[in-house]
């Protein structure tokens, strides 16, 4: 090989740099581990993590994951594939990008979606950046303080760079305040007004009205949604909203400390050359035969650099096909059972607290269907901790996020939590109480 | 090659307008619609927009390229080609019958700085 | 099934379900949901009605239209698709990881939070750098990132008047589209003949508005950019950060660190030089790492170690804020962390393999197309389509008949410098005898263009679509099952 290239050793291939910022010493790494030893490594790593059953959503839902997921998304055709961009030989991955697409709209109610986003809080911004660039003149966004705080988090995030003007709709009795969003779109500038359903506190609000608001001051409603939910849940489409975005991963994408998931962001017809990434389209061959390709690609950073309206390249493809794979499993039953399930769960372990007389509802008669907010009389991280110790992650402390509500925890459970892991966590806190 | 007409005003951004009274119908060149390709896609702003000389006022996609449209002249769009919308191709039919949008001029004294048919050709050399 | 074309819509059947789910003891005590009517939906998802064996089938056999890594050679330029170890994916499905809630105390996560800190700290090693960030999801994330630090950076010094970065003319669309999301404006400088950034037009760019500079080395045309100590001399001088984009670390390992060559920020794609799996498009994961003047404004949370040797979770906030709901793909950094284990010191083997494969290729192939830029290469290099120009066979003609040999194609029409532009990237895990294969599909194609140009004009053949009908999908988007009824 170096007679072809015409040099004398693999060293000269590397004559053109530098001197000054040529490495000239070994890296400072371990030497080269076996298989065995790398199992060995992650089995004492793994060791050190403490698996508990979980009661804690907050943007991330223990959901039951079908087994022939994990089958099928590891074939490698799958895996090892790179983007899309040779249709020929990869029309597996574009058709099932238009599955996942087709479903996306099918839990929406939504007419466009794209191949997929980072995350829910991703796609929340880039939902907002669409209203802002389908508003044109117009630099100002309201978003409902009732959203996860990590969400508000990464909003103010990239509109501060990006020089987008937000404003948090406060919050009354945790629902997002109608009067109060109405005097702020009568300000005339806002291009878009984001709301979540459920919201942080696992309420399901009640959006009458809304669309009609916004919509007469000409700005966008984008509603974020969590997506199982949406078997049962009135649709973002249903309450009239223009864009609706979420985090795909209720959709039985593991725990797994976070990522990855998958965002979604679907569209009304009118926004789709404002839709960001990748989308995927259904055409014919020259033989006529049906085929999948990645289309409206003129909307993206490769040709529109600096002027595309984002600069996502990726997209979570694998992750898009889990999901995929999880709704044709599930199907229009299962999602539903799903719900059932979780929303029998919750309301018990909600009720089961309830009557020990040291939780009362934080939100007395919201609806919820699996994650709630209680008030309790103990100490809300001593307990935490002393379940911890016990194997359970018992919700989230709402002290560490929102004023005022340090006796507050956020509750979850889905249909993975049986009713002796529920009567063995209240007996728990029973016992901690007389401790 | 690509077909430049006489009788009205280009910009060198491949923009051309054609003065009746004082109303601009504005399009772009047959160079510049044969160096896009397939139109597929024509955004176009909406009526009773106010335009300045230079402004970005929307933009013509093809399957792999996009190209922002700039007016050539000032002045307040009174109509939009709502043909395009569903039959963007018409452009790469004919690129001077089929204008985009309908401005009526603010400062007719613009036209005087763009360039004639001559002047648009050397462009495009 | 070799010709099975169905959508899995279109093999659902009432009633047919393909999941298990336990007859819950609660459901029958809290028989329905009780919600509002109002808060319900009015009519139900049409989702599909499919059995376990279905989906199997049909998921198995749309499979079996894709084209991956193991399927066969990618010589995609910039893409640096090399092998994806079974032992990575075999790690981030390890059981002790998968049910780890991402809210979970630090204390009960301290062995995902040690993957964090180990892999974190041997990207530092790696690249000269004091510390790294894995939450970006994505190589375009970690440039977005990495501006907003750089941004972060100056507001703290009070220079709000740095926000024109400069971006080379043959710059991955990604740079310029990151740097306006960041709200930064974009400052083209000029590329010399062979690609590599002009110095004479830099100095003439760099004034005190300037937030800093992206760039890539080697850059796009695979070529090292000897001229890097002086640029940054030149842009630190000016008061600018230099931003590297890792796209192109690959021929690096082992030869030239981005923090000894005097850049201050970086991103990694893990999915091109950690072995991670491209996964048809994602998820990826973009690593941001900044020198130490820097580390401050990195995103939270950040995972840091305690004085007992425990690892903490934790927020600055001199941060640059928080750009994901968690902390990133956390499995593609577990498989990225296998793969730095799997080779230990001896990845510094990886960028000169990568090297040596790539000039072969060209050296070997220059014959048949043309090499505008004749010059040792590193990772990749790029023909100007072929070296015969009177054939009318094009760039992405050459490409389709590639497809018909079982080989990915080769990225093309990028960079924008050229008209036909092939860029190829064998990467190091490919074998001589995969390389001298290619090398004779790719002469046989040359031949072909010649011998009977019309066949090749019309590739692919054997693959299994053909070419596709692109101005109708994009005039006339389909976008869902439900529009093509």
């Amino acid at each position: 090989m170096l007679d072809k290239i015409g040099v004398g050793s693999i060293d000269d291939l590397f004559a053109d740099i530098p001197a000054s910022v040529r490495l000239q010493k070994e890296y400072d790494l371990p030497e080269a581990m076996s298989e065995e030893e790398i199992r060995a490594h992650f089995d004492a790593l793994g060791a050190k993590n403490k698996q508990q059953v979980i009661f804690a959503g907050g943007g991330a839902y223990d959901h039951y994951t079908p087994s022939a997921i994990g089958a099928l998304t590891s074939r490698s055709e799958f895996l090892t594939a790179y983007t899309p961009y040779q249709p020929e030989i990869s029309q597996g991955t574009l058709q099932y990008i238009f599955e996942y697409q087709s479903h996306i709209c099918e839990l929406t109610g939504m007419d466009c979606t794209n191949a997929s986003m980072y995350d829910g809080a991703t796609a929340a911004v880039e939902a907002l950046f669409m209203a802002v660039a389908q508003a044109k003149k117009k630099n100002r966004v309201l978003v409902s303080s009732t959203l996860n705080p990590a969400v508000l988090s990464v909003i103010d995030t990239y509109t501060k760079y990006k020089g987008i003007a937000v404003t948090l709709i406060p919050e009354a009795d945790g629902r997002t305040d109608r009067a109060a969003m109405q005097a702020m779109l009568a300000e005339g500038d806002v291009a878009g007004v984001l709301v979540a359903s459920p919201n942080y506190y696992g309420i399901i609000e009640d959006y009458t009205g809304f669309a009609d608001d916004v919509h007469g001051a000409k700005a966008l409603l984008i509603m974020q949604c969590d997506p199982s939910a949406l078997a049962v849940l009135k649709t973002p489409a249903e309450w009239g909203a223009d864009i609706a975005c979420g985090d795909g991963q209720p959709l039985g994408i593991p725990l797994s400390f976070g990522g990855p998931y998958v965002g979604f962001l679907a569209c009304k017809k009118e926004l789709v050359r404002k839709l960001p990434g990748r989308i995927v389209g259904a055409t014919k061959d020259v033989d006529g035969k049906r085929a999948f390709v990645l289309t409206l690609q003129a909307r993206e950073q490769h040709i529109r650099r600096e002027k595309a309206n984002s600069n996502i390249c990726s997209n979570q493809s694998l992750m898009a096909l889990h999901i995929t794979i999880y709704l044709a499993l599930m199907g229009k039953q299962g999602l539903r059972e799903v719900n059932e399930q979780s929303y029998a769960a919750a309301h018990y372990l909600h009720d089961e607290l309830v009557k020990t007389g040291l939780f009362a509802s934080a939100f007395p008669d919201a609806p919820f269907l699996k994650e709630c907010a209680l008030r309790t009389t103990l100490p809300v991280k001593a307990l935490q901790a002393y379940l911890a110790e016990q194997g359970y992650m018992a919700g989230i402390a709402l002290g560490d996020y929102r004023e005022g509500m340090d006796d507050c925890i956020l509750l979850c459970a889905t249909e993975r939590r049986t009713k002796e892991q529920i009567d063995e966590l209240v007996k728990l806190v029973k016992s901690y109480e007389i401790l | 090659m690509s077909k430049v007409i006489e009788g009205i005003k280009y910009a060198d951004s491949h923009e051309w307008v054609k003065v009746e009274g004082n109303i601009g119908l504005i399009g772009i060149s047959d160079y510049a619609q044969h160096s896009l390709g397939d139109i597929v896609y024509v955004d176009l702003p909406s009526e009773g927009e106010e335009i300045s000389k230079g402004e970005e006022f929307g933009a013509v996609e093809s399957v792999k390229a996009a190209s922002d449209l700039y007016s050539p002249v000032s002045g307040t769009i009174i109509e939009i080609n709502s043909a395009l919308e569903g039959e963007p191709e018409l452009i790469n039919q004919d690129a001077y019958e089929n204008w985009l949008i309908k401005v009526e001029l603010a400062d007719p004294s613009e036209l005087d700085s763009l360039l004639d048919a001559a002047e648009y050709e050397k462009v495009c050399e | 099934m070799k010709y099975y074309d169905k959508l899995i819509f279109e093999i659902s059947r009432p009633g047919r379900v393909g999941y298990s789910l336990p007859k819950s003891a609660l459901s029958n005590q809290q028989s329905a949901i009780s919600i509002p009517e109002n808060l319900l939906r009015e009519t139900p998802a049409e989702l599909p009605e499919v059995s376990e064996l279905d989906v199997v089938r049909h998921y198995t056999n749309v499979s079996n239209k894709n084209f991956g890594v193991e399927t066969g050679f990618y010589p995609l330029g910039s893409c640096t698709m090399k092998y994806n170890p079974k032992i990575n994916e075999e790690m981030a499905s390890h059981a002790a990881f998968k049910g780890l809630h991402p809210l979970q105390s630090a204390d009960s996560v301290q062995g995902a939070l040690a993957i964090y800190y180990h892999t974190a700290r041997a990207l530092s090693e790696l690249t000269g750098l004091a510390d790294f960030t894995l939450t970006p999801y994505a190589g375009a994330h970690g440039e977005l990132t990495g501006l907003m630090v750089m941004r972060q950076y100056h507001l703290m010094r009070g220079e709000a008047q740095r926000t024109r970065v400069i971006v080379p003319d043959s710059a991955h669309g990604t740079n310029p589209a990151s740097a306006a999301v960041c709200g930064l404006e974009i400052v083209e400088v000029k590329s010399t003949a062979d690609g590599t950034v002009d110095t004479n037009d830099l100095k003439g760019l760099l004034d005190d508005t300037i937030a800093g500079i992206m760039m890539t080395n080697p850059n796009t045309l695979g070529i090292y950019e000897t001229q890097v100590v002086e640029i940054a001399r030149l842009v630190h001088e000016a008061g600018g950060l230099l931003y590297y984009d890792g796209a192109n670390l690959n021929p690096m390992l082992g030869a030239s660190r981005p923090g000894d060559m005097g850049f201050d920020i970086m991103h990694i794609n893990l999915h091109k030089t950690f072995s991670t799996p491209h996964g048809g498009g994602g998820p990826g994961s973009g690593p941001v790492g900044v020198a130490a003047h820097l580390v401050d404004s990195l995103p939270n949370p950040r995972v840091v170690k305690g004085e007992n040797g425990e690892f903490k979770i934790q927020d600055a906030v001199s941060a640059c804020g928080r750009v994901a709901t968690f902390m990133g793909n956390f499995g593609v950094v577990m498989r990225a962390y296998t793969y730095i284990l799997s080779l230990g010191k001896d990845i510094k083997h990886v960028g000169p393999i990568a090297t040596l494969n790539a000039n072969y290729v060209k050296e070997s192939l220059r014959d048949a197309y043309y090499l505008p830029i004749d010059t040792v290469c590193k990772h990749e290099f790029v023909f100007d389509g072929l070296a015969d120009k009177s054939t009318g066979v094009t760039t992405l003609d050459i490409a389709k008949r590639l497809l018909d040999y079982g080989y990915h194609a080769p990225t093309i029409y990028f960079p924008l410098l050229f008209h036909q532009s092939i860029m190829i990237e064998p990467t190091e895990t490919e074998s001589k005898e995969t390389l001298d294969d290619f090398i004779d599909i790719m002469h046989r194609v040359a031949e072909e263009a010649i011998a009977d140009p019309g066949m090749v004009k019309s590739a692919p053949h054997t693959t299994p679509v053909r070419r596709l009908d692109e101005t109708t999908a994009a005039k006339n988007p389909l976008l869902k099952y439900r529009d093509l009824a």
